[in-house]
């Protein structure tokens, strides 16, 4: 087994983000709802959201976990502000395709900054981690109020 | 450190390590030479399971490709083998728990199906509705659960004994909890997250001076630390032979045998029976009436062989030196800007739980195995422990006999690249 790139993982932009994760909190406002939890590692994840016509006017989230966790929430948020639901639900599909490590068939331009967590893809114990924000989200749009599990 | 001064630490340590020749120790296992990323494997999730010597490896090997039959059905010469050296086994560990009677050593999988066991047979037979099980706030969720289906099922309580800041259990508040609703207490010897050597033979004395009978989950103890089942004077003891050096997939229950002798079987089939009709069985005597079906042989053999390897060392020996692993991890794992120790008891086993600032204990351990140590970074089983010290999750060394003081220095090495990661 190869060493993967350690920096790959822990970019500057995730460090920051993690740190200073953006839309870290309650949505007073929310319609929608849904609890994320990675029972390995105890990560755990509440996604608000406020959607009208068929859109995410607002999103917010709290919880606990690793740096790439709460970074790729934050970044999450910060995309998906705006997103027509159709959008948010290709994003995650974009997203995951990225993180399965099937470079070449998801597309960089969509993911935009996102691409960021790509090289999470060489650390396999760790796609958990980025990949529970975005099953929330999906939980939260279909399922409202469900608690997903990566499992 | 001045230079004289860290002379002088060195001098010691190498004369710490001459009278333990843990060099002589690694070579007995293979798994130890190995490089990950190009880096010497530092192995210290010792706590999660343990590497294997060649003693143990050679005697599966030699099963397998010399002595493989099913055992008890000795009609022909591989069978009595098999049988032979499943028997041994069973004799060896008698000696390594001082049991009186190896009637009293039953096989199961492991800590976690032993306890299961007794929870099914005995805790059934003696828990009714409104009584009360005892267990404290630092068990491994292995001796939490099965106590709490029983609990489910029979309409009892399950208490638990509050620990206190250190990790250490209060022992007035334990006893407080011992009453004549309490039915049963389950207890961890040593506990897996913090170290914590819990005081058992206290403890059981309390329990038993009310009538009361106790388990201990010897699944952290029983490879570290003499354990004496007379005297501490536990009506069972649990653990697991992985976490011993020996294969996966096989553990022990002690029991007394008067109370074996009253339980009713855990599990039915071939093996456990003296007579079968349709209408009728007669169960077999101790200790088969619990080892229902063909059981692992190979695992039992190969764990023989382990508590044989670890007497010949001495677990007196053993235990000194990983005492002496433990302080120098302590106090060179103290001096991080930022780490703090979470177990810190005044009887401790070579575990060391901590966080880092807040970093997270999973990127903890990415970082460190990348640079070849191995730990383990979670909530350890241990969910409810985690949220007494409101933490989500620790990292955690396990140390073991074969680990150096010089491993130690690249941990903490390690860990200071973390930070310079996230600073």
């Amino acid at each position: 087994m190869s060493q993967p790139e350690l920096r790959e993982l822990y970019q500057e932009l995730i460090l920051e983000h993690s740190k200073k994760p953006r839309n870290f909190h309650v949505l007073e406002h929310a319609n929608h709802m849904a609890e994320g939890f990675n029972p390995l590692c105890g990560d755990r994840l509440k996604l608000y959201l406020q959607i009208k016509d068929g859109a995410i006017q607002d999103i917010g989230f709290q919880g606990s976990g690793c740096a790439i966790s709460k970074a790729s929430a934050s970044m999450m948020t910060t995309y998906m502000k705006g997103k027509k639901i159709s959008e948010a639900k290709e994003l995650f599909g974009e997203f995951h395709k990225m993180l399965s490590g099937e470079h070449g068939t998801f597309d960089p331009a969509k993911l935009g900054k996102l691409s960021v967590f790509s090289g999470v893809s060489e650390f396999p114990v760790r796609v958990k981690c980025a990949t529970l924000a975005w099953h929330t989200l999906k939980a939260g749009l279909e399922e409202n109020g469900k608690t997903v599990c990566t499992e | 450190m001045n230079g004289h001064k860290r002379g002088a630490v060195l001098e010691n340590r190498k004369r710490a390590q001459k009278t333990f020749d843990v060099e002589k120790y690694r070579k007995d296992f293979p798994i130890l030479t190995q490089k990950v990323y190009g880096k010497p494997l530092i192995y210290l999730d010792n706590a999660a399971t343990t590497q294997k010597p060649k003693a143990v490896i050679n005697v599966l090997t030699q099963y397998y490709s010399a002595e493989n039959a099913n055992i008890h059905r000795g009609i022909h010469y591989l069978s009595q083998k098999a049988t032979d050296a499943y028997d041994d086994a069973r004799v060896s560990i008698q000696h390594f728990l001082n049991a009186s009677d190896a009637r009293e050593i039953i096989f199961v999988r492991g800590a976690t199906e032993g306890i299961n066991l007794v929870a099914q047979s005995y805790g059934r037979t003696v828990v009714k509705e409104g009584d009360e099980v005892l267990i404290t706030a630092m068990e491994h969720h292995s001796n939490i659960v099965p106590w709490q289906i029983l609990c489910q099922e029979r309409g009892a309580k399950l208490k638990v004994a509050p620990i206190n800041d250190d990790g250490e259990i209060i022992i007035g508040e334990y006893e407080k909890l011992l009453n004549k609703k309490t039915k049963f207490v389950a207890i961890t010897h040593i506990s897996n997250a913090l170290g914590t050597i819990n005081p058992v033979r206290k403890m059981i004395q309390m329990a038993h001076d009310r009538g009361i009978a106790v388990l201990v989950d010897g699944a952290q103890s029983a490879p570290h630390i003499p354990v004496d089942v007379r005297e501490l004077g536990c009506d069972f003891f649990v653990f697991s032979g992985h976490k011993l050096f020996g294969p996966t997939g096989i553990g022990v229950v002690y029991g007394k045998a008067e109370l074996l002798e009253k339980m009713p079987p855990y599990q039915g089939g071939g093996d456990m029976i003296s007579s079968v009709t349709f209408e009728k069985t007669t169960y077999n005597k101790l200790p088969f009436k619990f080892e229902a079906g063909t059981p692992h042989i190979a695992g039992v053999i190969g764990l023989g062989a382990a508590v044989d390897y670890l007497s010949k060392i001495g677990l007196e020996k053993i235990a000194a030196y990983e005492k002496e692993l433990l302080d120098d991890a302590t106090e060179t794992l103290s001096k991080i800007p930022g780490l703090r120790i979470i177990g810190t008891a005044h009887e401790k086993a070579s575990i060391v739980s901590f966080v880092l600032a807040d970093i997270h204990a999973h990127d903890i351990g990415t970082i460190l195995d990348q640079e070849g140590v191995a730990i383990r970074a979670g909530h350890h089983c241990a969910m409810p422990l985690m949220d007494r010290f409101q933490v989500p999750a620790t990292a955690r060394a396990s140390f073991s006999f074969y680990n150096t003081k010089e491993e130690i220095d690249r941990l903490a090495a390690a860990i200071l690249k973390v930070l310079e990661v996230f600073s």
